[in-house]
């Protein structure tokens, strides 16, 4: 007499599916922590420079970005090759920084943090200064003095 | 013909989740996110009317660009190379104290972006070695390490002062 009965017929057994939905769970936590949000459709064509002194930016809320390249392909049609800025989801020209300026301010809360804001400049590396220096120079008039070019590590 | 009936083993799929905890706590050591780095400026303040205010011409470095991305440092020819031993130069010999030193940085309308802002990198270059060697005799820390005070303190002896002189056409005589 043998207290563990012995199976008959082994079949396949099913293969535990109890756990992919944590694995799931797993990837799309990994994919939300990693993933960078991007607010806005960079409809320009842009490769950084390179640089050495670089310093990350911080606080990402206080930072508005200003991108200047030759448009992509998609708008080339209407807007040509030559090199353009955009702000927020629009190609504009340098007269109207002041005013996008003026708008971002009015989305940081705190008035105290608004002296803190930086502009971070996104700009192709192939681009000539006349244009960067319009828009420094719309940047200077109204006195929002701090700048970020953005650049890549020459080590990367 | 006959067939033999296989046998499929259990695969046990209860270690599968340590397999994929494992992996996740690898990648999220193991990547860094993405933040932007840039290289950050204090734009000049903007006047109307531009002053210019007779500095001493030894507490000037005098760095052009024009449209060939060509550069001159004091009105000789130079490589970007040596801008960064200029830089250091300027500040702790030719200036008649590091506090005055001022570069003054002009460019042409047709200067590259990516040139200027190697020039920029030289200059800021320069003055992140002072910095540094200044932190590590005062404080004996690296720069980096020092707290937001003390790197003020650093600074303040040698002030990082560019110039801009609104762009125009400029060519270099050769």
């Amino acid at each position: 007499m043998s207290k563990f009965k012995k199976k008959g017929k082994k079949g396949a057994p099913a293969i535990t599916t109890a756990s992919l939905p944590d694995i799931v769970f797993m990837l799309l936590f990994f994919f939300m922590v990693v993933t960078k949000m991007r607010d806005s459709e960079i409809m320009v064509k842009i490769q950084v420079p390179n640089a050495s002194e670089l310093q990350k930016l911080e606080k990402k809320s206080l930072v508005t970005h200003i991108y200047i390249g030759s448009p992509v392909e998609k708008y080339i049609p209407q807007m040509g090759t030559a090199p353009r800025i955009q702000l927020n989801d629009q190609f504009a020209e340098a007269t109207q920084i002041p005013l996008f300026i003026a708008n971002e301010k009015t989305k940081v809360v705190r008035a105290k943090d608004r002296d803190k804001m930086t502009c971070a400049m996104r700009v192709d590396k192939g681009v000539k200064m006349g244009i960067v220096t319009d828009v420094k120079t719309e940047l200077r008039k109204i006195d929002f003095r701090k700048v970020s070019y953005l650049a890549t590590d020459l080590g990367e | 013909m006959k067939t033999k009936k296989r046998i499929v083993p259990v695969i046990s799929a209860g270690s599968l989740a340590d397999v994929a905890f494992l992996l996740l706590i690898f990648f999220l050591v193991a990547t860094t996110i993405q933040t932007d780095t840039g290289l950050n400026v204090l734009l000049p303040a903007w006047s109307e009317n531009e002053r210019f205010e007779p500095i001493e011409n030894r507490n000037v470095l005098s760095v052009l660009i024009n449209s060939e991305n060509e550069l001159m440092i004091e009105g000789e020819r130079a490589q970007l190379s040596d801008l960064q031993t200029r830089t250091e130069q300027l500040i702790l010999k030719e200036a008649k104290s590091p506090r005055l030193a001022i570069i003054s940085l002009q460019n042409d309308h047709g200067t590259s972006y990516e040139t200027y802002l190697a020039v920029y990198n030289e200059i800021k270059a320069g003055y992140n070695h002072i910095w540094e060697d200044e932190s590590l005799r005062r404080f004996g820390q690296h720069y980096d390490d020092l707290d937001k005070k003390s790197q003020a303190d650093v600074r303040k002896n040698y002030p990082l002062v560019i110039s801009e002189v609104e762009p125009s056409r400029i060519a270099i005589n050769q």
